[in-house]
Parts: C-alpha cells; structure tokens; sequence
C-alpha cells in the first residue's frame, strides 16, 4: 500500500579501470532490482568487492547509475540529492563524518544548523541520542581523542540527529571491540522500535545480521543471488552448526553419528564437532557426547557470514 | 528558506573553526607571523627590481605599489575565503567528499565554507598596506570615475582570485594528484598580477590578461585611476570591464566545478 523505501529496477554501474596502457571496463553492480519497505530492517552482505558499497553511493546520490534507475525515499537520489540528504543518515565506518579538532558537542550543533533543525528539536534529539548512545561522558572532547568506540557511537549519533526516516550503516561495527558492538547494536534495535526507522547495513560480522536484520541481500559480483531470511540463507547452503565440549579428561576423537569431527585440542580435551541443523539437533548430539565422557562446559557457534558467503559463492562456481 | 538555512550553517562551521583556530593561541600567532614575513618579502621582492631601474612597464615604483595593493588585497580576501579549496584532494582520495554528498547543502558552498585560515589575515593586512599607501604616495585625480573604478576594482579581483581556486578546485576531480599542475596557475595567477601586465611576454597576455583575467584585479585599475593609457592590447579603458571579467572567470570555475562533480558521480563528461 505506502510506498516503498528502496526500489531499485536493474540497477547497474560500470567502473572504466585503468589497465596498463588499456582502459576496460568493470561491472560493479549488474541488474538489480530490490524493495525494501519502510520499517523493514535488511542486512547487506558480499564479498570485499562485491559492489555494495557501489550500491549505496548509488542509492544516496553519490553515484550515477550506469544502467537502471533508483529511488529512495520515493526520491531520485542523483536529482533530488539535497531533499534525499534529510531523509537518510548515513554511518560509514571507516569515514568520519565529524569535525577532527571539534568537540563532539559543536560537531553536533554544526550537524543541526546544517539540517536547519529548530532549537527547540536539536535539544531534544540531541538529549535522546546522547543519552542512548551513552555519549555525555566524552561530549566536551576533541573527536580526535576519542576512542574508535567513543567515535562511532558519536558518528551513528551525528548521523541520525536529523531523525531519518532511512538509516544506512556501512561496516557500523568494523573494529569494535565486543561491549561496544552490542551497545550499538542494542541502540540501533531501540531507535527502530522507537521510530520505525529502516535500517539498511552492509556486515562482515554474523552478529550484526542476527541481531539487527530480519531480511538478508546477498550480492556476488554484483549481482543479488540471495532474498530472504538468514536461517533462509544459511539453510539454502547447509550452513553447519558447530558444538564445542570441553571434556573432563583428554579423550580420542569422538565419532558422533551425523556429525562430522572438526578437530581436537589440548589432546582431546576440546573438541568441534560440526552438524547440520537440519539432520540433528544441538541437544541430541550433546546427548550422543555425554553417553560417552562427561562434558565440563560446552559451546554452540553459529555459521559466521563470511562462511556462508564463500559456501554461496562456492555453489555458483567460484 | 534554504539560503537561511545554509547561512546558518556557514555562521556555525566558521564560528567552531575560528575558536579551534584561537584554541591553539601559540600556533595562530607563528601561522600569522609567517604568513606575514611572506607577505612582507613578496613586497620587497618588488621593491627591489626599483633599486636598479626607475619604470618597468611604464610604472614607477609608488604606480606599482598601487599594483600590488589592489592585486594582492584582493587575493588575500579571496585566500582566506576559499582558499581551502586546494584540501579537495585530501577529501578525495580520503573519500571524505562523500560526507558532503549527504548533507543538504550545494556541494561547492559547503567545500567553500568547510573552513577558513584567518592566518591569511595577515597577508590581507600587508596588501592592504600597501594599498592604503599606494593611494596616498600617487598622484590621483580623484574624478567620481576614477572612484568608481576603484569600488569595482576591490569586489571584483576578490571575485576573480576566488574564482581562480574553484576553477583548480573543479579539476582536482580528475587530476588528483596533479594539484602543482592547477598550482602553477593558481599561485602563478597571484604572482602575475603583482606585476606590471604591460611587460608581459605574450603567452602570458593571452594567459593572465584574458583567460584567466589577473590583469583587471591590480594592473588595470591602476593604470585607469593614474591617467595612464596601458598597452595597446589592453587599453586602460579595460578597467571598466572588470566586472565582465569577474562573470567570465566564474564561468569558467563553475563549469569546472560542475564537469568535476559529475566526472566523481561518473555521469560521463
């Protein structure tokens, strides 16, 4: 019924790459064509070079579309860039968007002078995301003195003061350690679930996709070969869970049926034993384990995106 | 609505530059000492070519003081205005350009107001020095024509310089690592027009005096308030025509800006 927030139909852009004395041509995203409603949240996963950033400079008015047409915002991104620009936010994470010799509380009101926001409103946002995003304690400091997670919990901060309707994160997470990729990740389901703000993020890191994403792009050479759910995804290539016991006391191999082993340490005292969710359970092949030696601690690890990537690619023959 | 808008945050991005740049107190004080001894020894570099002759080009020294404070003023203005343009390469290869592309600004105002070196004050100061004297050491029949010009002189050359930067701004698109090739313009641009335009060797002429027109922001302003009449290829009568040149070379800087940007965008051309 409402409008999409991403349409794409055919999309395309070719690259002219100097090649010795020769120049030729890369196609660095082909034919695609996607949807994606407002509200919906959708993981962007590829290889390095698989053309996802192309797509979102395309998407954002950076890029002009060799082949095909976008919309966004039901905007025409090239055209209408300035009206599209207060409509997304945008969080590169390895651009900076703020000011390097700026506190973080100036770069913040540079940011709503510049989307023209009301004091009234730039008080508001501003008070909501510092709280969130737990910036008040480094507000008064230099952006180059942050550290990298103080920056990108400042970054996804500057990004979003203008309340786009559509945010787009690219590698948000990159280079975070643990806690601050989950502080992040917890804000960006808050701000979804606050706002019904669209998310759209390009990820290496699975963690990213599980939590945040309910839909999932695959790109391969420019090209969408995946649409749909991550279990979706992960099933279509037989993505293997991996359980991981630690045993008492070192023991041999096990040989655990519908499990292939993957490998042992400490002696036999860790060992991985891969499995396919569709065949067996994580609890029916910890039962096989316990029947035989008694497990002091265990862990599930789940296909990680850079696994199920290559496992695609390696389907599609290459 | 929208020019309020970007005025605003034109007003909010120079008053946090300003502060920054007044943070480092120590730092602002030798930029400015410096950006002042090379204002002062452009100056005397000069004065120095009067020690041996009397006229070069048919201009004494007190003419060509006249010269250099109106060319190099008006620069200085234009340098510390946008100056900042020639950073265009750092934000390209750094793919900081991208950031602009997201904000709801034109992308040329918001490079042009990403910054401002109030150091290069300094340099203003010692044009407009030299300017100030040139005025009073010179012999001028102060007739409402004469004034005339040197109003439209001022607002003019600072639009010319200006237009110089973004012109070289507009090919950093494709040149990016070339920038010494727009340098040599640019700065040769700046230097030339310190200089008497009458002793000029002809592909200079063609160059500075038309192409891009330094002549009309110190040479022929000069040459039209002294009476004089200026070389047969470019009459003192020229001077009215400031304006004319300040429009041309905005052309020129716009329409490489605009091929720079969709060069970036790839939309050809």
């Amino acid at each position: 019924m409402s409008e999409p927030i991403i349409e794409t139909d055919a999309l395309g852009r070719d690259f002219s790459v100097r090649d010795g004395l020769r120049r030729r041509t890369v196609v660095a995203v082909d034919d695609l064509s996607l949807r994606v409603e407002a509200g919906e949240s959708v993981g962007y996963i590829g290889a390095n070079g698989a053309g996802k950033s192309t797509t979102i400079k395309m998407l954002t008015g950076i890029l002009v579309p060799t082949r095909g047409a976008a919309r966004t915002c039901g905007l025409r991104p090239v055209a209408d860039r300035r009206r599209l620009a207060r409509e997304v936010g945008v969080v590169f994470g390895q651009r900076s968007q703020l000011w390097w010799d700026l506190s973080v509380r100036e770069s913040f009101s540079i940011l709503a002078a510049i989307h023209g926001l009301s004091p009234e409103r730039e008080r508001r946002r501003t008070d909501e995301l510092v709280e969130r995003l737990e910036v008040g304690e480094f507000l008064g400091t230099a952006v180059r003195q942050l550290s990298l997670g103080q920056r990108m919990r400042a970054e996804v901060a500057a990004a979003l003061l203008h309340s786009p309707r559509l945010v787009i994160l690219d590698e948000p997470t990159i280079g975070l350690d643990v806690l601050s990729k989950q502080r992040l990740r917890e804000f960006l389901l808050a701000e979804r679930a606050a706002h019904d703000t669209t998310l759209l993020l390009t990820t290496h890191d699975m963690g990213d996709v599980e939590r945040l994403c309910d839909r999932v792009l695959l790109v391969d050479r420019g090209r969408l070969v995946f649409d749909g759910t991550l279990t979706g995804l992960s099933r279509t290539v037989g993505a293997q869970r991996v359980l991981v016991v630690d045993l008492a006391e070192p023991t041999p191999d096990l040989a655990i049926a519908d499990t292939e082993h993957l490998g042992s340490e400490a002696g036999g005292l860790r060992q991985r034993l891969a499995f396919d969710p569709e065949h067996t359970t994580a609890a029916r092949v910890l039962a096989a384990v316990t029947e035989r030696v008694e497990v002091r601690d265990l862990a599930v690890e789940e296909p990680d995106v850079e696994d199920v990537v290559r496992r695609v690619y390696s389907a599609r023959g290459r | 609505m929208t020019s309020v808008g970007d005025l605003a945050a034109y007003r909010a991005v120079l008053a946090s530059r300003m502060r920054s740049q007044r943070t480092y107190r120590f730092n602002f004080r030798l930029d400015l000492g410096s950006s002042l001894l090379v204002g002062i020894v452009e100056l005397a570099e000069v004065a120095v070519l009067y020690t041996s002759v009397h006229r070069i080009g048919g201009l004494d020294l007190s003419a060509v003081l006249l010269v250099f404070g109106l060319a190099d003023l008006t620069y200085s203005i234009a340098d510390l205005a946008v100056g900042h343009c020639d950073t265009l390469p750092t934000y390209l290869r750094a793919g900081t350009i991208d950031v602009f592309y997201l904000r709801p600004q034109p992308l040329l105002l918001q490079l042009i107001t990403s910054d401002i070196s109030l150091r290069r004050l300094a340099r203003a100061g010692v044009g407009l020095a030299a300017l100030v004297v040139g005025l009073v050491v010179n012999d001028i029949d102060w007739t409402p024509g004469h004034v005339a010009v040197l109003l439209l002189a001022v607002p003019c050359g600072i639009a010319i310089s200006a237009a110089m930067y973004v012109w070289a701004a507009g090919a950093q698109f494709f040149l990016v690592d070339g920038a010494e090739a727009t340098n040599a313009f640019v700065y040769g641009g700046r230097y030339a027009a310190t200089q008497p335009a009458s002793v000029w060797a002809r592909p200079l002429q063609a160059l500075f005096g038309f192409l891009f027109p330094m002549a009309f922001t110190g040479y022929l302003p000069t040459v039209a308030v002294l009476g004089l009449s200026g070389p047969a290829w470019l009459p003192a009568w020229l001077a009215w025509c400031t304006p004319l040149a300040a429009g041309w070379v905005w052309l020129l800087a716009l329409g490489s800006w605009r091929l720079g940007v969709r060069h970036y965008q790839g939309a050809g051309g």
